[in-house]
């Protein structure tokens, strides 16, 4: 395969790329169009595990997979828990027919997508990474992660696990004044 | 053995990869459900589905050829999972109508896949190009990712049915596989600390080295499965019973307990929907019996006992040596110990079943917020102090540091435990007589008629 748009020489990784990509759009378009919040969080569910699957082809299978670990697998299952427990159906009743802002919101998001485009994408055309240096390779790698967090971060690291702790305690004694 | 793959198209390579994954275990399927009603039947007494089918022929009747009288048949109760097979591909399938159809209909395929994919970074043999699937720097993290996917499959069976049990089972599963996920992940990340890496390739491989803290003379032939280590098999522990209750099964059935919720999130599938979850638990099931034996049984070795070392060491017997390191596990032998292994743990799966009544949910709960999460993170400082004090002056310290640490994590979960339990209802010792017992010692009172008013 020899063809090439824009000096992008058209790959199966690429095509694969751009599949996935459509296709996790397509969820997050449809995050905010489902009326019903069940379908909603779906779709984002769905969306999540398609970002995981373009960092894959983008070799960072860390960031992957942490997405499938935290996001996937621990948030959007009580997201769902939330919404199901509350039994948040399709709010049909409450949908406002002609409403002049949808429009034009629809149109002002069109907008701010064509200026961000045409902005972003020759730089993003322009560049061409060709060949991984094997030191890239190990990019984004548990190991390269580990090392940077318990070594030059380390501080930052902790405070951070120490704020979440914080947290944590904080919202069990808002919600529960009697333990 | 089988060189020649490597020599084909990656995409070809990663298809067979996957095709040896998953076909070996869609046939394994029938025999772990066939093996899963023959030993209940032993272990409950119903001498029905182990004997299905077996024929004896009659010794005297006219009807029957000469040569079969008196003989007898026997099938194992093989009968019994063909029957079940039969039943639900032609019973009738009923929708119910006032369903989400679209997740309805999807709940099942999502419940089989995380089944069938989280065997993707697990080594069947020492082939390096049919196994594994994809030998990631993450594989561990992989496992943990594809297993908290196997909520999403009974949430949304349970939501889309419109059915309160059903919604029920559904939010039951999603509390407890969120709940058990965490000791889970913590028993994972002890044996990564002592392997010191992510990939499963390289954690079998640390497995068939000497065993850790043994290191000197007379031990050196022992191999270092997990489970010979004692954090290794403390984190053992811990995962076995957070598998059980990952893949939904007793005594951690509480999303299809059946004397509350009917049947639970599956309550309104009927036919080869109902089966296809079936099936997807039983996959699991063997899924994670595949890694347990991975990260805590040594991979595809028999017997923990380093016979190339010992016919490098030992050059006298070394024949002897090589032909017994050929039956442990490096040749052709090296998958039929592997799945040996792996119904091995479906066989304990059985047993448990057979075993344990059903928790309650609130014991559910604390058994795994107050008793398994803190022995893992517990066993992961021990981890973490064994490597420290064996790396900073001898293996001899490293025990000595475990056994200190281990007094010490002890004592201060005494004594937490104690000054917590000052205010706390005590549930445990209620008693119920259900006979009334005769008054003892006692003479039974006379009273006197009380005078009457004139």
């Amino acid at each position: 395969m020899n063809q090439s748009i824009g000096g992008v020489a058209i790959t199966p990784e690429l095509l694969l790329f751009g599949a996935v990509a459509g296709a996790a759009t397509l969820c997050a378009i449809g995050v905010v169009a489902f009326n019903n919040a069940i379908r909603s969080a779906l779709c984002l569910v769905v969306n999540f595990f398609l970002l995981a699957f373009l960092y894959f082809t983008l070799n960072a299978e860390m960031l992957g997979i942490t997405q499938v670990v935290v996001y996937t697998g621990a948030i959007m299952v009580l997201f769902l828990f939330v919404i199901m427990l509350l039994n948040l159906g399709g709010l049909s009743l409450l949908v406002e027919r002609r409403d002049p802002k949808k429009y034009l919101g629809i149109l002002l998001g069109c907008g701010m997508f064509v200026l961000l485009g045409s902005q972003l994408l020759p730089q993003l055309v322009s560049v061409n990474a060709k060949t991984l240096d094997p030191e890239m390779a190990k990019f984004g790698g548990p190991e390269a992660i580990g090392r940077t967090l318990f070594t030059t971060y380390v501080y930052p690291f902790e405070a951070v696990s120490i704020l979440l702790l914080i947290g944590i305690v904080g919202s069990i004694m808002l919600a529960k004044r009697r333990i | 053995m089988a060189d020649f793959v490597q020599h084909l198209h990656p995409v070809l390579q990663a298809l067979i990869r996957a095709v040896l994954l998953v076909v070996p275990s869609l046939l394994l399927l029938i025999v772990i459900i066939w093996w899963e009603r023959r030993l209940l039947g032993w272990m409950q007494d119903r001498i029905g589905p182990n004997r299905v089918g077996n024929i004896t022929f009659s010794r005297t009747s006219r009807l029957v050829p000469k040569f079969l009288h008196g003989k007898k048949f026997r099938l194992f109760g093989l009968m019994q999972p063909m029957a079940d097979f039969g039943k639900l591909l032609f019973k009738e399938d009923i929708t119910p109508s006032a369903i989400d159809r679209f997740i309805y209909f999807t709940a099942p395929a999502v419940a089989l896949f995380p089944a069938f994919a989280i065997g993707g970074t697990i080594p069947w043999g020492p082939y390096q190009y049919l196994t594994p699937v994809g030998d990631v720097n993450i594989g561990v993290l992989y496992i943990l990712a594809v297993s908290s996917l196997g909520v999403y499959g009974i949430v949304l069976a349970g939501y889309s049915a419109n059915n309160k049990f059903s919604l029920m089972g559904g939010l039951r599963s999603s509390a407890q596989l969120i709940s058990y996920e965490l000791a889970m992940g913590m028993s994972l990340a002890c044996i990564v600390l002592a392997t010191g890496s992510l990939k499963p390739t390289s954690i079998v491989a640390a497995e068939h080295g000497p065993l850790w803290g043994f290191n000197f003379a007379p031990f050196t032939w022992i191999e270092n499965w997990n489970v010979l280590t004692p954090t290794g098999l403390v984190a053992g522990l811990v995962f076995l019973i957070c598998m059980v209750a990952e893949t939904n099964r007793a005594p951690f059935d509480l999303p299809e307990a059946e004397n509350e919720l009917v049947a639970g999130y599956h309550t309104e599938y009927s036919s080869m929907k109902f089966a296809v979850f079936f099936m997807g638990e039983y996959a699991s099931m063997f899924a994670y019996g595949l890694i347990l034996s991975t990260l805590f049984l040594g991979g595809w070795h028999l017997v923990p006992i380093r016979f190339a070392y010992l016919a490098k060491a030992d050059s006298g017997f070394g024949d002897i040596w090589n032909v017994l390191d050929t039956l442990n596990g490096s040749s052709v032998l090296a998958p039929v110990w592997f799945v040996a292994k792996g119904l091995g743990v479906i066989t304990l799966y059985i047993w448990i079943r057979g075993t344990l009544p059903r928790l309650r949910y609130d014991q559910l709960m604390s058994l795994g917020w107050k008793s398994l999460l803190p022995l893992a993170v517990f066993n992961l400082i021990v981890v973490a102090i064994w490597i420290m004090a064996t790396k900073l002056s001898s293996p001899l310290m490293g025990w000595v540091a475990v056994a200190a640490s281990g007094v010490i994590l002890y004592a201060l979960y005494r004594t937490v435990n104690k000054l917590n339990s000052k205010n706390r209802v005590d549930l445990t010792s209620r008693t119920v007589f259900m006979v009334d017992e005769p008054p003892q010692g006692r003479e039974v009172e006379l009273v006197e008629p009380a005078p009457s008013v004139s």
